[in-house]
């Protein structure tokens, strides 16, 4: 086998994992910046992806796509705003199990209207032109949107690093994930905060959303589910808390996930020739997800650029 | 200044201050000792709003401000030194002092200056992140830090814990010199010695209950003081 056959056999299963490692990520980013301040896992997060696809699906069929598209946006922000004020903001003061109780009967509760609303059927995601035509790259065909999806995140990455690193609002993030009562004292308005942390991650999840389901059959009402802990489990795995940390957890996690769902190709007669016959590798992909979880929290509970656990001095 | 009438709070189940009155004298320092527990702490919490309380008044320059929140009582000109000086070690220590000025929307360039005057050290180390440094350090940022809010009082929440004698002499002669430049200050302390010498007023707390007042001097030569707070 020639080097470039081997390039041909893994290209499109790299390409279409580090495409949907990005839309991990971009959903990963919500979880690990809600947790960096609120110590909560926003169980609800992966739901709202999913909603904002079904808005997408409802959107697209009353409006032209360049005005669904940000309406999309904007009502998918409104929606994690408003889950902060009125599930997560009473609790300020509970303890932190009852937030994350609220937080998982948030996610029922957008399963649960979403059943109502689509009637539990697969409802087809409109195709947004451009994205979704199908293109050729190096021999290997894919619609456009897999090959704009990294840029896009490491784009989208690069503006949300650069201000929390430079803005006012930035610097209070970073103050109010350390200490509240001592950001109080500098004058931070601790709820505009984390609602401006809410706003941010709904946001990145209402693109995600977009690109993910463009390259996906449908929507329905436990579509947000899976990704949705897939991207948990980025988060937990580059270190919750971290944003470079999410990307690179979402990132590995798409890749390996795709290449072993490609292994029956990769490792039988066409690929490597290493098995002779299906083995049904692909049936261990989405275990794979999960038992990294449980080794990750085995061995490197802080992920791999986790803060260290330091307590609050 | 600074007048509280009847202030009472509960906290962590406790009524821990019970009814306290007392006032802050335009550009003096005023200590309020006392054991720990005694609702030191308590007190200047409230003050700045991180915590409501049941009764009483908390009067700044003639308006009421009880039970606001901490960034309106920021704006007003009311700032705080956390106790075990609550720097943000993630954070450098320029980002620190920057945070310290959070809700002005003015320059900030002179008062930057007039905090690295005061505290040339942090100058020197203003890129580094303030986790790294000493206690002195630390303490030094977290006076600088709230400096940069621009206040007209400023309370202090334990300034000498956990620092060595002569680094605790240098924060004294800070707070002297701030005072001198038009500063109010609160001062609460376990080291009743040095904060008796430093303060004009002084006030003795016990289990949530004000005790004695006087100067400075006085509770220094008072027997009762003598034994209780400085052995």
């Amino acid at each position: 086998m020639s080097a470039y056959d081997v390039f041909q056999l893994f290209f499109p299963y790299i390409l279409s994992g580090i495409s949907i490692g990005g839309q991990y990520a971009l959903i990963a980013i919500g979880y690990s910046m809600v947790y960096s301040i609120l110590r909560l896992i926003n169980f609800a997060h992966g739901d709202v992806f999913m909603v904002g696809g079904l808005f997408m699906v409802f959107a697209a069929a009353s409006f032209p796509l360049w005005v669904a598209i940000p309406v999309v946006i904007v009502l998918v922000v409104l929606l994690g705003f408003l889950i902060e004020r009125v599930a997560y903001k009473p609790l300020r003061t509970a303890p932190r199990m009852s937030v994350m109780i609220s937080a998982i009967g948030v996610s029922y509760l957008l399963q649960n209207l979403a059943l109502y609303f689509t009637g539990g059927l697969n409802r087809m995601y409109p195709a947004i032109p451009w994205i979704s035509d199908t293109i050729s790259i190096f021999g290997v065909t894919t619609r456009r949107v897999t090959v704009i999806t990294p840029f896009l995140v490491v784009a989208l990455v690069f503006i949300l690093v650069w201000l929390i690193n430079n803005t006012k609002i930035g610097i209070a993030m970073r103050a109010a994930a350390k200490d509240f009562d001592t950001s109080q004292l500098m004058g931070i308005k601790i709820n505009s905060v984390i609602s401006t942390t809410f706003i941010i991650g709904s946001f990145l999840a209402a693109i995600g959303s977009i690109l993910f389901f463009t390259s996906f059959p449908g929507v329905f009402p436990a579509a947000g589910a899976m990704p949705g802990l897939k991207a948990f489990v980025a988060a937990v795995f580059g270190g919750i808390g971290s944003i470079p940390g999410a990307v690179i957890g979402g990132l590995l996690i798409g890749v390996f996930e795709t290449l072993i769902r490609g292994g029956d190709i990769i490792l039988g007669p066409a690929g490597l020739g290493i098995l002779s016959g299906s083995m049904d590798i692909a049936a261990f992909s989405d275990a794979f997800t999960f038992v990294l979880l449980v080794v990750i929290l085995v061995f490197r509970p802080s992920g791999l650029f986790g803060e260290k656990p330091t307590d609050k001095v | 200044m600074l007048k509280i009438e009847g202030l009472k709070v509960n906290y962590g189940g406790i009524e821990a201050v019970k009814g306290i009155s007392l006032e802050v004298p335009e550009n003096e320092i005023v200590t309020l000792i006392g054991a720990n527990g005694a609702g030191k702490s308590t007190t200047l919490r409230t003050v700045s709003g991180l915590i409501k309380p049941t009764e009483g008044k908390v009067i700044f320059n003639g308006e009421e401000i009880t039970g606001r929140s901490p960034y309106e009582i920021v704006s007003k000109g009311i700032t705080m030194v956390p106790e075990g000086r609550k720097v943000f070690p993630d954070l450098t220590v320029l980002e620190n002092l920057k945070i310290g000025a959070y809700l002005r929307k003015d320059n900030i360039k002179p008062d930057l200056e007039w905090v690295y005057d005061l505290f040339p050290k942090l100058k020197e180390r203003s890129w580094q992140a303030a986790g790294t440094m000493s206690g002195g350090e630390q303490q030094m940022l977290a006076v600088g830090r709230a400096l940069m809010s621009k206040p007209k009082l400023m309370m202090m929440d334990e300034p000498s814990l956990g620092l060595a004698p002569l680094i605790v002499k240098d924060i004294f002669d800070i707070i002297k010199e701030i005072v001198r430049q038009g500063v109010t200050i609160l001062l609460i302390e376990q080291n009743a010695n040095m904060a008796l010498q430093t303060a004009n007023l002084a006030y003795v707390l016990e289990v949530g209950n004000i005790t004695m007042t006087g100067t400075g001097r006085e509770l220094l030569d008072n027997e009762d003081v003598r034994r209780a707070y400085l052995g």
